[in-house]
């Protein structure tokens, strides 16, 4: 009996060395020793086949939700976007009809595009900076701290529901909290919701009031920051704002790359709040129509299936585009300590 | 600059602190009591903020239909709990309850379906050595930064088809398939830090991947089960946007939905019942993060660290 683990990364060479080096190369775990060979199997190749019969079974549920419930209906998405479609009769080819229409003859597709790209491209760096700030701000503190990071997280758990897009139209509507507090200090706002100029303001304010998230991982990232490097640099006599740049921000580059890439994602996909604020309209002059809710609006109300799938594509165009950016410039700022990953 | 920066004060730290040192630490002990108290004054003002909203909501509930749009202040003039009473009757003829016991069975459902497909899946990348793992592994990873909109308009007409429309199967059937990436890559995570001679001493024992799976792996996944499984709980308690999409029937509804039937159909009339349902709607998931939240902000913390 083989009791002795073979290494699946050194290449066995027994007739069966195609299987196993095409295994060792796709596998990123190749250091694992192979289930020692019974001897009713016949060695390396064997095992080997039982690995990938026992790694598909266990991935089997997750291979059915992958192809059948995204890259399926992926390929449906993008061959309804150059149809037209009203989920009654069978899609009609119109080409890159919903395109041009899109970019040349619908003036709310491109206003909320726009509402959409502010949001995110001002929200999502308000957020991480807030939630950087306040994060170096605990991690100064020794007692309390728990405290303060449970109570600052709160807003992550609930901020997507209905309950707080309700009441944030209360807080921000006319003579309500946040209007009433501005007018003791003289600033006549009037409601948020309504007012073209404040309603994108007003959705930036939610979603920065969630820098919860993304603090508690940088506040971990900051606690495996070494002092040594903050102790050499104070002895050189780097200042704090010296040392924030030249320590902090390189140390926690990747942090601040991942919350970069997936708050960025996420804000694309603001819906519910806007949605209940707006309620179900994306307000009178389009300020809170982002392209979640007209893209919902246009598949779902009006029926139009084709039409929205192509605003849907354009999103993923843009996000492509925008994570494509963010990969290609991490090169230059993106530090990974010593490469210890 | 830097380079002739570095060597010189390596020589002359060892001169300088020693007779300085003194004075170097009290005004910086000083600086740290005085900055200290701005800190907490800072973090104290800052907390209030965040979470003024809730205690907004709070007192909120407890003013009486007759003080809304006239008292804008925090407190109620004359508190009342007549709004959980008219909450208690419900809204479509249908009691709150029931919406409530709507979205807690599809959040435990999902809350099953998230943790075992995902734990299976987590497995086999983590410990699984077989051909196609590193290209689905990258494909699980690309769908963490696949924005939702190019499959809801497919996945709506599937399930139309399969005459699946105002049932919770469109709502549940992708957390028993796994399609939450965040969930797969906690565990990843997690299996990973778990010994490796753990399975190799089962192993030897002549335990095959089934055996370790439930016998070695799921045991010591339980924190991971119990981090992932409230935050399954939680998204799945506040989504939006699937049950908007896939249920009609008000008897079908979950809270979500229900509040916005509230927030619709009452919004002038009846504020003071909107405002206590929002607010009951909210207690599980603050619930929730009163007793786990160690864990919770930890299972946060180790997905940004790991990335």
């Amino acid at each position: 009996m083989v009791t002795v683990p073979t290494s699946a990364g050194t290449p066995t060479a027994r007739g069966s060395g195609r299987t196993t080096d095409r295994r060792a190369a796709a596998a990123p775990h190749a250091q694992q020793p192979l289930e020692p060979g019974r001897r009713t199997s016949g060695g390396a190749a064997a095992a080997a086949r039982r690995e990938t019969i026992a790694g598909y079974g266990f991935l089997a549920p997750w291979l059915v939700g992958f192809f059948g419930l995204t890259v399926g209906p992926m390929a449906v998405s993008l061959y309804l976007a150059f149809t037209r479609y009203d989920i009654f009769t069978p899609p009609e080819w119109v080409g890159f009809g919903n395109f041009v229409r899109m970019f040349t003859d619908d003036p709310v597709f491109l206003r909320s595009a726009k509402v959409t790209l502010e949001y995110v491209l001002i929200g999502t760096p308000v957020k991480l900076a807030a939630a950087l700030a306040i994060a170096l701000l605990l991690n100064s503190i020794t007692r309390g701290s728990g405290f303060f990071r449970s109570a600052f997280y709160t807003p992550s758990l609930i901020g997507a529901s209905v309950s707080v897009a309700i009441v944030w139209r209360a807080m921000f509507a006319g003579d309500g909290p946040v209007d009433s507090s501005l007018q003791v200090l003289g600033i006549e706002l009037g409601g948020w919701v309504g007012d073209v100029d404040l309603a994108i303001p007003m959705m930036i304010i939610l979603v920065v009031w969630q820098f919860g998230a993304p603090m508690v991982i940088f506040l971990a990232g900051l606690k495996q920051v070494p002092t040594e490097l903050y102790e050499a640099a104070q002895v050189d006599g780097a200042g704090p704002v010296h040392r924030f740049w030249k320590v902090t921000v390189p140390m926690l580059s990747p942090v601040i790359f991942f919350n970069l890439l997936l708050e960025t994602i996420h804000a694309f996909q603001v819906f519910g709040s806007a949605f209940i604020i707006s309620n179900g309209s994306g307000a009178p002059g389009g300020q809170l129509n982002f392209i979640t809710i007209y893209m919902y609006k246009r598949g779902f109300a009006d029926m139009q299936m084709g039409y929205a799938a192509a605003i849907a594509w354009i999103v993923l165009v843009v996000v492509a585009i925008i994570a494509a950016i963010m990969f290609r410039t991490a090169r230059s700022w993106v530090y990974y300590a010593g490469d210890n990953r | 600059m830097t380079t002739v920066e570095h060597v010189q004060p390596g020589h002359e730290t060892a001169e300088i602190t020693a007779p300085d040192a003194g004075p170097v630490r009290r005004r910086g002990r000083r600086r740290g009591l005085a900055s200290t108290i701005v800190w907490y004054l800072l973090l104290l003002v800052l907390a209030a903020v965040v979470l003024y909203p809730l205690v907004w909501l709070f007192f909120a509930t407890l003013k009486p239909s007759s003080e809304f749009g006239r008292n804008s202040g925090l407190l109620p003039w004359a508190p009342t709990l007549d709004n959980y009473a008219r909450v208690w009757d419900g809204i479509a003829g249908i009691p709150l309850w029931r919406y409530a016991l709507n979205s807690l069975i599809v959040a435990s459902l999902a809350v099953v379906g998230t943790l075992g497909s995902s734990a299976l899946a987590g497995y086999a990348f983590a410990r699984v050595a077989f051909k196609g793992s590193g290209i689905f592994f990258a494909a699980m990873i690309g769908t963490l930064l696949l924005p939702f909109h190019v499959i809801i308009i497919p996945q709506y007409i599937i399930f139309n088809q399969l005459d699946l429309l105002d049932t919770y199967v469109p709502l549940l059937i992708g957390k028993f398939l796994g399609t939450e990436a965040f969930f797969v890559f906690l565990m990843v995570q997690f299996i990973r830090n778990i010994p490796r001679e753990l399975d190799e001493a089962a192993r030897i024992d002549g335990a095959g991947h089934l055996r370790i799976f439930w016998s070695i792996i799921v045991p010591l996944l339980r924190p991971a089960l119990v981090t992932g499984g409230i935050f399954s709980f939680i998204w799945t308690w506040n989504d939006f946007l699937g049950p908007l999409i896939y249920l009609t029937s008000p008897e079908n509804y979950t809270l979500p939905i229900a509040l916005r039937l509230y927030n619709d159909a009452t919004s002038t009339s009846d504020y003071g019942a909107t405002v206590a349902a929002s607010l009951l709607s909210l207690i599980p998931v603050l619930l929730f993060f009163l007793i786990f939240q160690r864990m919770l902000i930890r299972g946060v913390a180790t997905q940004g660290l790991k990335g």
